[in-house]
């Protein structure tokens, strides 16, 4: 029987141990996706100026009950992980996801985000399109939302490209999955000038899923195993409690609720 | 004040801590501008600190500015202390910037009037710890537009940061949410957020509370943008050109509305503030 991770021990974890196993292929954003819904009917562009194919969104049923689905994508094969960055979004990725958050509080469907990502794209185009107003403006959004809203990190969750689709009610992480304000190489270059004590780095940023449950930043842990069939039942069952829970408070009560959550910080 | 005068002087009484803070740099000191290049003399820059050549505004603490731009500010949470000090050097580097910038954080807010009209104001500073969002600087700024939205104000905000507070780790980016939610509110209620780039305003807060003004107005040539320089060209392996993050090519690409300079900026500013005094009528 699938259970929800209550309580992780952060002696039995080793942080560099997750960073590395975060950035592998352990599930894909289109696994994740056929697993939670069925009928999933993917929707393209942001209507404003292209398709940015590292995010796919579109909708389908969870346990029949219509949802908006979003999830950023990594790629598949190494031609795939090429045209999509390694799953950093353009601005034009974001924006795609804010039409489609904006359709589901139309439709007064909940919305699913499925998250892994180094960050947002640091390209010249990116810049040039607006990528600080593209992720200021996703975060804004996510804020106003009348329909409930919860955020699964299964991989990297890479800082402001990240919190772009984690702004929600509920964030949810995968057992092997990261959260962070930068790379731990990051993080060591700029704070010691040496990348190469990213192990270090990993250890006292609080990345892994146990630190952010003990500081509420997230939810819940999803544990993983070999059955990812089991894995997403379970996620399932979990999903549909809580967005059941959620529409049946007044949207004005949703709103101030998450608004709530992140004033606490 | 003449709205368009050009000249580099400001009105007497609204700059107070001109001596204290000029006093450090010599008149006969020559500088060289960040953006043109043009050496200068300190005297030169006025009192507004601007380039004569370029009209690039210097860099001003955030106490210089609430001088040239504000009148009746009252501070607001001057002693907020929020203690996320355990990252090893952290509190080292807060004392030496506290004492460095007579600031709590890397953004001063309070009340006051710019050019006559009442605003809740908010200015960051980069010589804060390069103006990076901590946890006290998301709370000052989560404040300032919650006492904005409670007594109905137009909140102007200048913006320079270097981004996160990485020594914060998660809690920094938890900032740019928790602002987010109150720029929210403050949008419900119809009020006007104004915000001033300056130079220069990048990663996190770029990637949030900057880029959800109503109106965005720019001091000339500022450095804004969401990832550094020097990223971006290890990504796509080549040089950027020039004035790619700066406010003039925004601008041109359509994300922001003004580009005013500094001696123009509070006349602009209160002519704004004063066209979105009309409460709206029910529908
Ligand atoms: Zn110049």
């Amino acid at each position: 029987m699938f259970e929800f991770v209550k309580t992780i021990f952060k002696k039995d974890v080793n942080p560099a141990e997750v960073v590395k196993k975060s950035r592998e292929d352990r599930f894909l954003a289109r696994e994740l996706i056929n697993g939670l819904v069925s009928d999933f009917i993917e929707f393209h562009g942001d209507r404003l100026s292209a398709d940015d194919t590292s995010v796919i969104g579109g909708i389908g049923r969870l346990k029949g009950r219509p949802v908006t689905i979003i999830a950023i994508d990594k790629g598949v094969d190494i031609h795939d992980k090429l045209s999509k960055r390694n799953g950093s979004p353009q601005p034009w990725g974001y924006r795609k996801a804010q039409r489609l958050m904006k359709q589901a509080a139309k439709f007064n469907r909940p919305i699913i985000t499925l998250i892994n990502t180094p960050g947002a794209f640091p390209g010249m185009e990116a810049e040039a399109q607006g990528q600080g107003e593209a992720i200021a403006q996703s975060i804004l959004e996510s804020m106003k939302l009348t329909v409930p809203m919860i955020a699964i990190i299964y991989g990297e969750g890479g800082s402001g490209g990240a919190l772009a689709l984690a702004t929600a009610d509920q964030v949810w992480m995968f057992e092997n999955a990261t959260y962070s304000i930068l790379s731990p190489e990051g993080f060591a270059s700029i704070l010691w000038k040496d990348a190469k004590r990213s192990e270090e780095a990993a250890a006292i940023m609080g990345i892994t899923p146990a630190d952010l449950l003990e500081k509420h930043v997230i939810d819940q842990i999803i544990p993983e195993g070999r059955h990812h069939a089991k894995i997403f039942e379970g996620m399932q069952e979990k999903l549909v409690e809580e967005f059941d829970a959620m529409q049946a408070l007044p949207k004005r009560e949703l709103i101030e609720s998450r608004r709530a959550r992140y004033r606490a910080f | 004040m003449d709205l368009f005068s050009s000249d580099n002087k400001v009105d007497n009484n609204k700059f107070k801590v001109t001596d204290e803070v000029r006093d450090r740099i010599p008149d006969g000191l020559f500088l060289a501008c960040p953006y043109c290049g043009t050496q200068i003399y300190n005297k030169q820059l006025g009192d507004y600190r601007v380039c004569p050549n370029c009209n690039y505004g210097f860099r001003l603490q955030a106490r210089e500015r609430v001088a040239l731009f504000a009148t009746d500010f009252v501070e607001m949470n001057a002693d907020l202390t929020i203690d996320q000090t355990d990252f090893p050097g952290y509190q080292g580097k807060l004392d030496r910037a506290k004492k460095q910038t007579d600031m709590n954080e890397s953004v001063l807010t309070g009340t006051g009037k710019i050019d006559g009209q009442e605003v809740a104001l908010g200015i960051m500073d980069s010589y804060f710890m390069m103006g990076s969002l901590g946890s006290q600087t998301g709370e000052k700024i989560t404040r300032l537009f919650e006492h904005a939205t409670a007594h109905r104000l137009p909140v102007v905000l200048f913006t320079a940061s270097g981004g996160a507070r990485m020594q914060e780790g998660i809690n920094s980016l938890m900032q740019m949410a928790k602002i987010s939610g109150a720029v929210a509110a403050h949008q419900e209620a119809g009020l006007l957020y104004l915000v001033v780039l300056t130079d220069p305003t990048t990663g996190g807060v770029t990637a949030s509370f900057a880029m959800q003004g109503d109106v965005t107005l720019a001091e000339p040539h500022a450095l804004v943008g969401f990832a550094g320089a020097r990223v971006i060209e290890s990504t796509i392996h080549e040089k950027l050109p020039k004035d790619f993050q700066r406010v003039e090519t925004l601008l041109e690409n359509g994300f922001v509305d003004k580009i005013v300079p500094r001696q123009e900026l509070a006349g602009i500013i209160g002519q704004i503030v004063a066209m979105h005094q009309q409460e709206v009528a029910d529908v």
